[in-house]
């Protein structure tokens, strides 16, 4: 009688869950993008340092359509979205939950500043079909959602929020302490926050900025110090991409992590891709944004745990 | 020895000498850095609150501490009393050094005590409790408003939601973990 009773008080988040999916369709759809679904089994994912494929077989469940996306780019695509299952190891908490649902999309001839702007008509549209008004409440923070949204560069970041630059963050390693203690919790509270340019370390397939290399062309969205969304300008140069594949896979080994073998039909691929732009968006914490639920198991039918 | 991946409420460890317990943690993750483990600790002894943020890979010892089987007497004022179950001698605790266990204590319940040094810092409470609803709003059969829980207040003042057919007067099953309903106990 009482089984699925979390399931029960569920169903008010999971029929607005639904309602924010068709909304994003249909503003992807308005703006000539084309839904793609690509597998969810792969054989090499993108090495990241912090990021843990599950394997599956000899092969991966994708932490990230990622690399099947750019290589639709690659073979003439122009506009593509994707809400599909993504799985990353270990990674449990109030926002994470190892299996999740991400949305990704890419524009070709687009960078990082056209993605920016998508977030701002993305969400708006999005949070209209929850609540009619124009700004969310959060945890408590009203939050403004018209348009334009706080542009603020990890550099000024860190001088206004954790006392010292963002190089001796680096130089000291304190880098993601200070970012989690200090600054996200600053982000995204008047109006939503679009911390862009981290440094050039902390970007394994971003673009570098032409006018300062120290930095690449790389952002995160953050609503009420909850981070959304990374985007970024796409490297397109297959010999540094390799380096940085390189660097990455060297360093996840070092840490006796599951090696991956290299993602050899995207390098080949990669020279072909036009400049482009692509950005993930975790669409459960949207969910949970959008709804102020406190948690992310608020919003999905089942928890891993519930399992 | 525990891992960080160990790290969840309630864990008992030991940091420079003096055994903590979690009362908050979380895992995050800034965008594309490393795994980060959020820790709110309190001090068994001091009442000290400390909050540390640990990285994978790090390790902690598990606190020592002794286990003595005890049942709960009574409250009296802003402390609990406790009767080990062996030599019948009584230990009083703060509600501070009680914390959220305050919340399913009933007389007589079974309750491992920590000790350390003579002096009890703290309860191990069983996963699950049976508590008895005292005061709950009743169920209008066919109630078609669509809520799908209620506040229900259980003997200890504890207050918590329960599906709409809990009745006054039933036992529910508790988890101490997480504070919420788990089922009825069927009469």
């Amino acid at each position: 009688m009482t089984a699925g009773w979390q399931q029960t008080l569920r169903r008010p988040a999971l029929m607005e869950r639904s309602r924010i999916m068709q909304a994003i369709r249909q503003y992807f759809e308005a703006g000539g993008f084309l839904e793609v679904e690509t597998p969810l089994r792969i054989p090499a994912p993108a090495p990241e340092s912090h990021i843990d494929a599950v394997p599956s077989g000899d092969w991966f469940l994708q932490t990230s359509p990622e690399l099947c996306m750019k290589r639709l780019l690659a073979s003439g695509y122009e506009r593509l979205f994707q809400i599909c299952r993504c799985w990353r190891d270990g990674e449990r908490g109030r926002l994470h939950i190892p299996e999740f649902t991400m949305l990704e999309w890419y524009r070709a001839e687009g960078d990082y500043t056209d993605l920016m702007a998508d977030c701002e008509g993305l969400i708006r549209s999005a949070a209209a079909c929850v609540e009619k008004r124009p700004f969310l409440v959060v945890n408590g923070a009203e939050v403004g959602l018209d348009p334009p949204w706080e542009r603020l560069t990890v550099r000024e970041a860190f001088l206004r929020h954790a006392g010292c630059t963002m190089e001796e963050a680096l130089a000291a390693d304190t880098f993601d302490e200070l970012m989690v203690a200090a600054i996200e919790p600053h982000l995204g509270m008047e109006t939503p926050t679009l911390l862009c340019d981290y440094p050039a370390e902390r970007a394994a397939l971003a673009r570098l900025k032409a006018a300062d290399p120290t930095v690449a062309e790389r952002f995160e969205l953050y609503i009420a110090g909850i981070e959304l969304a990374n985007g970024f300008s796409e490297l397109t140069d297959a010999v540094e991409q390799r380096r940085r594949f390189d660097e990455e896979e060297t360093f996840r080994r070092s840490q006796g992590r599951i090696p991956y073998p290299e993602p050899a039909r995207f390098l080949e691929a990669l020279p072909s891709m036009p400049p482009s732009a692509g950005i993930a968006l975790g669409l459960d914490r949207l969910v949970m944004v959008l709804l102020d639920a406190a948690s992310i198991d608020a919003v999905v039918a089942f928890t891993p745990e519930e399992l | 020895m525990y891992t960080v991946a160990d790290l969840k409420k309630g864990l008992k460890i030991t940091l420079d000498g003096d055994p903590y317990v979690v009362i908050a943690f979380d895992f995050t993750k800034p965008g594309k850095g490393q795994a980060l483990y959020r820790t709110k600790m309190r001090n068994m002894i001091t009442g000290v609150i400390l909050d540390r943020t640990y990285r994978s890979g790090e390790t902690f010892e598990t606190a020592s501490l002794e286990d003595r089987k005890m049942q709960f007497l009574y409250k009296e004022d802003d402390h609990f009393v406790f009767m080990d179950n062996q030599n019948y001698e009584q230990y009083r605790m703060s509600e501070e050094a009680v914390g959220d266990a305050r919340n399913y204590l009933i007389d007589n319940l079974p309750v491992d005590i920590l000790i350390f040094k003579d002096k009890a810092i703290g309860v191990d409470l069983p996963n699950f409790v049976q508590l008895k609803v005292i005061e709950t709003l009743p169920w209008v059969k066919g109630d078609t408003s669509g809520s799908d829980s209620k506040p229900a207040t259980v003997e200890t003042g504890y207050i918590l939601r329960v599906p709409p057919f809990i009745e006054e007067g039933e036992t529910i099953v508790i988890d101490t973990r997480s504070g919420e309903y788990s089922t009825r106990v069927k009469g």
